[in-house]
């Protein structure tokens, strides 16, 4: 992958491929440490990493799908808007189908997950549309989409919250499989990881996209069709991002337009703390998934100093982004001046 | 005796243990232009970055107009009077010509304040000392390849430069750009100034210089009179080996076209382009720059396609509207630009190769067979001679060369009937470019159509059995290149 000679040892070998990766690891686990030595009964508790981990999948999904917009070489600032628009949508259809004693028929919940995922792919085919046949940048476009989704939602709810859900729903996606032990939401997020680490590594969209990012007139002179995957790719972030919307309303048992509006901005720093380049070709999904983890474990690993203000989150949470992206800085530097120095291969 | 201006002797320079220059000699005259020539890597780049002040030599002396030079910086080399015009004449494109020309003495005299009047004033200076005209409030971007060149030259001179070095500055130029700067070249030389002119084309060298210079691997090979090489010699010294000329002569040529253009016309380009491509043949297309011969290659694979007329393949009528639609109906295009348009350079070799045919190597739900893909590329860059430790390497690791042949063998793979190319072997050096022409005549004796877009004549005529030449759009003439030589092909062109 990185196209330096390789170095002896598979380890050596594995560090010079994933470098990025081995450096988030390290993070992690060095703030695992601190908070071993300064918290462990608070933080190390199971019911602790049960909560971390139904939290995360809200804007982890929408960052998944920031990823493979960003793997083309543009960005989906519409995640969040899409999420409440997606999700307000859901609500509604669920108060119409709960059956007259507050509960849920069998078929509800699979086809609120069917509706929510067909909303985030009409919306994400919209922005796509926009990106690659009109042709606007797609920062531009999804910005206005964004606002165009939300300003829909606050006129279907009148800027209220939707709420008094049918309670079978918060209950089904908070509840625990596996004897009790592993979050729905985790389960959710894991299986959309999985489907993009798939299509990213075994299939030819994934080969299409990275090369797609990399160069895109090129890509045209190879015969692809640019704009078709363009719209796939952000089919595939308004899908992700509409799950996100789901998680959001089962972990608030309700829906409306500005929830999370956070994590437009913060889904875009964790897929570049992942490790994917804004300009484009470049990132892997471990990274990304390992910025998630991350950002979660600073924020709830910080809540466990009632000393330290929840403002300080902010803070921390941009120091480690800095300082991540300063050490990468060196390393590549390092590594840009060492590829420098040799020169090219001698033609035959 | 004659004085030299720039004398090196015996320069060594490596880099992490790559011996780069193994004790060169260079011995520029005053008032001479001298051509330094050797394939891609042959070390000339190397020392001209040290000349320029850009790297230290480790052993060796250079020394100009009669004084040592050490350890001097690019700032140094400037003050001297080197100037080095590079591939890509570093030049600010956002800005205007006036900017462009000015800037330089301005932030040399540390003004803080702009003035525009004293800023047009040393633009026109600039430009005058070579009569190039120009607008000067043209912004760099609009101008063509050449004029860049000249606002590069412009800039050079006005830092009383009296040695010009010239990084191939011929490339990206047309027949007439190139005879045009080559009056530029023999006006500064009569005003006393020396020019190092870095190329590997062989009939520059004959037609500007007076001395010349080879090196091969970091050594220096030949250094004497221009007028005591001849172009077998020449070749001889930059690849250390012979090559035969290899006419390609069609040996089984197919009734059908493959490939048949009838009335095309593409606007402001091109009009009323007729013409059939068999299996078997390699047909040459050439023409000025603005003869619209690079659009009609755009047009034939879709990227820019036509206004009217039509395109058959195989006979059957083709709606090209799209490359999906050009590689569908097996037509690929080798593009002009290798570096923006045919590659993706920080990618794997690997996947260079088979980004054309990714989907034949895909089962069901697209999910690629990575069996198969590890074959194809095995086999692919076994068959192409691609010269790499390892194909997960970048691209940008080949030389020029290897990377054309990346370029040629990612449609190769796809099993096409008929390839365009464009340019195919510019900036490619000599051993590669009569490798790809061999691959090139093999592809048509297997029974592949091959229609070669080029201004090199030479290429033209060793490789195709017939060509055509577009002038202002249309095609002018259509020879049998056994009829024809370069000079018969020029009046038609001009």
């Amino acid at each position: 992958m990185s196209g330096m000679a390789r170095p002896k040892g598979t380890l050596s070998t594995l560090y010079a491929g994933n470098r990025h990766v081995f450096r988030l690891v390290a993070v992690i686990l060095a703030w695992m440490v601190f908070m071993a030595l300064t918290r462990f009964e608070k933080f190390y508790t199971l019911i602790n990493f049960q909560t971390m981990a139904s939290q995360f999948p809200e804007f982890g999904l929408m960052a998944l799908g920031v990823m493979l917009c960003m793997v083309t070489g543009g960005i989906d600032l519409s995640t969040v808007g899409i999420a409440n628009l997606a999700a307000i949508l859901t609500a509604f259809f669920l108060k119409a189908v709960a059956l007259p004693d507050g509960g849920l028929p069998a078929y509800a919940i699979p086809a609120a997950f069917a509706l929510a995922m067909a909303v985030g792919a009409v919306l994400g085919v919209f922005n796509g549309l926009l990106v690659s046949k009109v042709r606007i940048p797609p920062i531009l476009a999804t910005l206005g989409a964004s606002e165009l989704f939300t300003g829909v939602a606050i006129v279907l709810t009148n800027g209220n919250a939707v709420s008094k859900l049918p309670i079978g729903y918060a209950t089904a996606i908070n509840s625990k499989v596996l004897g009790n032990l592993i979050p729905v939401q985790l389960i959710v997020f894991t299986a959309v990881a999985l489907v993009i680490w798939f299509l990213l590594n075994r299939t030819t969209y994934g080969v299409k996209i990275y090369l797609l990012g990399t160069n895109a007139t090129a890509a045209r002179f190879s015969g692809l069709s640019n704009d078709r995957l363009l719209v796939k790719t952000y089919m595939l972030s308004g899908i992700c991002a509409a799950l996100g919307g789901m998680i959001m309303l089962a972990n608030y048992n309700s829906a409306r337009a500005n929830y999370g509006s956070v994590y437009v901005l913060q889904c875009i720093l964790i897929v570049v703390l992942g490790g994917v380049s804004p300009a484009g070709g470049k990132g892997r999904i471990s990274g990304v998934v390992l910025a998630i983890f991350l950002l979660r474990l600073l924020e709830t690993g910080i809540n466990r100093f009632p000393q330290i203000s929840s403002y300080y989150i902010s803070l921390i949470w941009g120091g480690v982004l800095l300082l991540v992206m300063v050490l990468d800085y060196f390393s590549d530097y390092s590594a840009g001046r060492r590829l420098k120095r040799r020169p090219a291969t001698p033609a035959p | 005796m004659f004085q030299s201006l720039l004398k090196a002797t015996g320069v060594h320079k490596s880099f992490a243990g790559v011996h780069a220059l193994k004790g060169v000699d260079l011995d520029i005259r005053k008032g001479e232009i001298h051509c330094l020539a050797g394939e891609n890597g042959c070390g000339k780049s190397t020392l001209i970055k040290i000349i320029s002040g850009v790297y230290q030599p480790d052993a060796g002396t250079i020394e100009f107009d009669g004084k040592a030079l050490a350890r001097i910086t690019p700032i140094d080399a400037i003050m001297l009077g080197i100037q080095v015009i590079y591939q890509d004449f570093s030049v600010f494109s956002n800005l205007t010509v006036m900017e462009n020309l000015a800037l330089n003495s301005e932030l040399a005299q540390k003004r803080r304040l702009v003035n525009w009047k004293r800023m047009r004033e040393i633009a026109r200076e600039a430009v005058a000392k070579i009569n190039f005209e120009v607008d000067l409030d043209a912004p760099v971007s609009s101008l063509s390849v050449a004029q860049k060149q000249m606002v590069a030259i412009c800039r050079a001179l006005m830092f009383n430069a009296r040695l010009i070095i010239m990084d191939e500055p011929t490339t990206a130029l047309t027949r007439k750009e190139v005879q045009a700067l080559f009056d530029i070249i023999l006006k500064l030389k009569a005003q006393g100034i020396s020019i190092l002119f870095v190329s590997h084309k062989l009939n520059e060298v004959f037609e500007i210089s007076e001395r010349f210079t080879i090196f091969r691997n970091g050594e220096l090979v030949k250094t004497g009179e221009t007028r005591e090489l001849d172009s077998n010699k020449f070749t001889y010294y930059m690849t250390g080996r012979e090559f035969a000329p290899q006419q390609f002569v069609p040996e089984q040529v197919s009734k059908e076209p493959l490939l048949e253009v009838r009335n095309l016309t593409a606007k402001g380009f091109f009009e009323d382009v007729s013409f059939a491509l068999h299996a078997g043949e390699i047909v040459g297309v050439t023409g000025l720059l603005d003869s619209g011969r690079s659009e009609l290659a755009l047009a034939l694979f879709g990227v820019r396609p036509a206004d009217s007329g039509e395109i058959r393949l195989k006979g059957r009528k083709t709606d090209i509207r799209r490359p999906r639609d050009a590689v569908r109906g097996k037509l690929g295009l080798v593009p002009e630009d290798r570096l923006s348009e045919g590659l993706f350079l920080p990618r794997s070799i690997e996947d260079n190769l088979v980004i054309a045919e990714v989907d034949r190597l895909a089962g069901p739900l697209s999910v690629i067979d990575r069996t198969k893909r590890r074959d194809e590329i095995r086999r692919l860059v076994d068959e192409f001679k691609i010269a790499t430790p390892d194909p997960k390497n970048a691209c940008q690791t080949l030389s020029g060369g290897n990377q054309q042949r990346v370029v040629l063998g990612k449609w190769l793979a796809c099993n096409l009937d008929v390839l365009v190319l464009s340019g195919p072997t510019v900036g490619v050096d000599i051993g590669s470019k009569h490798d790809i022409h061999e691959i090139l005549q093999n592809l048509a004796r297997g029974g592949m159509g091959i229609l070669i877009i080029s201004d090199d004549l030479p290429e033209i005529l060793e490789n195709c059995s017939r060509v055509l030449v577009l002038k202002s759009g249309r095609i002018r003439k259509e020879m049998d290149t056994r009829d024809a030589d370069e000079r018969l092909i020029l009046s038609h062109m001009m």
